[in-house]
């Protein structure tokens, strides 16, 4: 895991055309001596057919303002950069700019890196995502025409046990809703110039889209509040033990008819928990650093601590850039953003389908709180067990109570 | 059912209430974005 999330790491710098050290593996600069050092037509070639082309000839050609002739010579007025160097330096961010205000960003005035941004946006990030999702829930189709929907096996006793109470399931549904209302506006951000404009007009995708960024970045503050509450309310349950191996052992039932003891959460809604929490926390910080833009830049001092570990040299990688311009740590935050939630959607999707339509029972945990003795047997059987041995220990200390 | 339903209008008024917040305190995309020269209202 930490070797995929590292790639995912250094592909994105390296889509975003951040690391210096891509450059220096360029193919053998052109003889550009008919050019007088300037590009050829076989940089621009190589160039469009998205060859990495070594081109500090031109990021370093500025000018040099301290070899201008002075005012009282001829030529004196021109200054000692000429147009097209000025343009270079504004290209490669190297021209000393200064602003009246906005600040570091407003001094970025051309960032060519959010063509690599956007063609990645537009191209990988939705192919990849799209199919992921749909290939999870045609995984899961295919998995219920198979196995079907996982019975409770002994007859039902109608006892019920509370499996959740109100506060929990409340905090279930707050963090379900909003994250559900934050992937479907994500995936209207993400797709709708793909899949709304061309069928439903420009106007209604536009109405989309501004009702869809409204509500993503205000229900957010639900999901955030939602995911530290479920952490802190749950977390304890959730610590992995010796159980779980036997619950992994026997793939909790789900495949094959046995049913591994379980305490309040199994080995399998412990992932779902860890991954909401990891997952979700990843996803949180990203946003808050794109809800409020070029305050919270993430990315170079991860790169700097992922060097200072050696993480890249590890893998057999050049250092990560450490210097990024405020734009190029907004695009790098949005696909990670982008990235860690389609992972999460996927791994939800599954979560709502063993939830519903999977496991017999399983909703009214969640629905009423409520579920019967033999589905909590079934698949809680620890967890029974301590409920049923307190419900007596309570009980008897009420019989025990003299009357007054 | 209840739950989900309390939960889900805790959702609307986080929303709200983030949005009203956030507006107040200068965090809106417009204070963010844009001068006192370039706005329009």
């Amino acid at each position: 895991m930490p070797r995929l999330i590292f790639a995912i790491f250094l592909n994105l710098a390296l889509m975003c055309g951040l690391s210096a050290q891509a450059q220096d593996a360029a193919p053998d600069a052109p003889d550009r001596s008919a050019t007088g050092g300037a590009q050829t037509l076989e940089d621009i070639m190589a160039r469009q057919r998205g060859e990495a082309v070594e081109d500090s000839f031109r990021s370093t050609a500025t000018g040099n303002p301290e070899g201008a002739a002075g005012i009282d010579q001829q030529l004196g007025t021109l200054g000692g950069v000429s147009d097209p160097e000025i343009w270079r330096a504004l290209r490669y961010n190297s021209a000393d700019i200064r602003v009246s205000a906005g600040g570091e960003v407003a001094t970025v005035l051309v960032q060519d890196g959010g063509m690599s941004w956007l063609a990645f946006r537009a191209g990988p990030l939705r192919t990849y995502g799209g199919w992921l999702l749909l290939g999870t829930i045609a995984v899961l189709a295919v998995f219920f025409l198979v196995r079907g929907r996982i019975r409770i096996d002994a007859e039902k006793t109608g006892r019920t046990v509370t499996r959740f109470e109100f506060v929990e399931r409340m905090a279930h549904w707050t963090l379900a809703g909003s994250f559900i209302l934050l992937g479907v506006t994500g995936l209207l951000t993400l797709f709708g110039r793909v899949a709304i404009l061309p069928y439903l007009g420009k106007d209604v995708n536009s109405l989309l889209l501004i009702g869809s960024k409204w509500i993503h970045n205000s229900v957010s503050w639900a999901f955030m509040l939602a995911l530290a509450t479920v952490f802190f309310m749950w977390v304890a349950h959730n610590i992995p033990n010796r159980t779980d191996l036997v619950w992994l052992k026997q793939f909790g039932g789900i495949i094959g008819k046995k049913h591994p003891p379980a305490k309040k959460f199994n080995a399998g809604q412990k992932v779902i928990f860890w991954s909401v929490i990891l997952f979700g926390a990843s996803i949180s910080i990203s946003g808050l650093s794109l809800l409020f833009p070029f305050e919270l830049p993430l990315f170079a001092k991860t790169f700097g601590i992922l060097n200072d570990l050696g993480a890249p040299q590890l893998l057999g990688y050049d250092a990560l850039p450490t210097s990024l311009a405020p734009q190029e740590e907004m695009q790098l935050a949005q696909l990670w953003h982008a990235i860690v939630a389609f992972v999460l959607m996927a791994i939800i999707i599954a979560h709502i389908y063993i939830g519903t339509l999977g496991m017999e029972g399983a909703y009214d945990a969640m629905g009423s709180g409520e579920v019967d003795e033999a589905w909590a047997h079934q698949h809680h059987s620890i967890w029974l067990e301590e409920v049923q041995e307190k419900d007596r220990t309570s009980a008897g200390k009420a019989g025990a109570t003299p009357a007054e | 059912m209840k739950a989900m339903l309390a939960g889900f209008a805790l959702i609307a008024l986080i929303a709200v209430g983030a949005d009203l917040t956030l507006d107040g305190v200068g965090f809106s995309a417009q204070d963010r974005n844009s001068g006192t020269a370039v706005r329009l209202n």
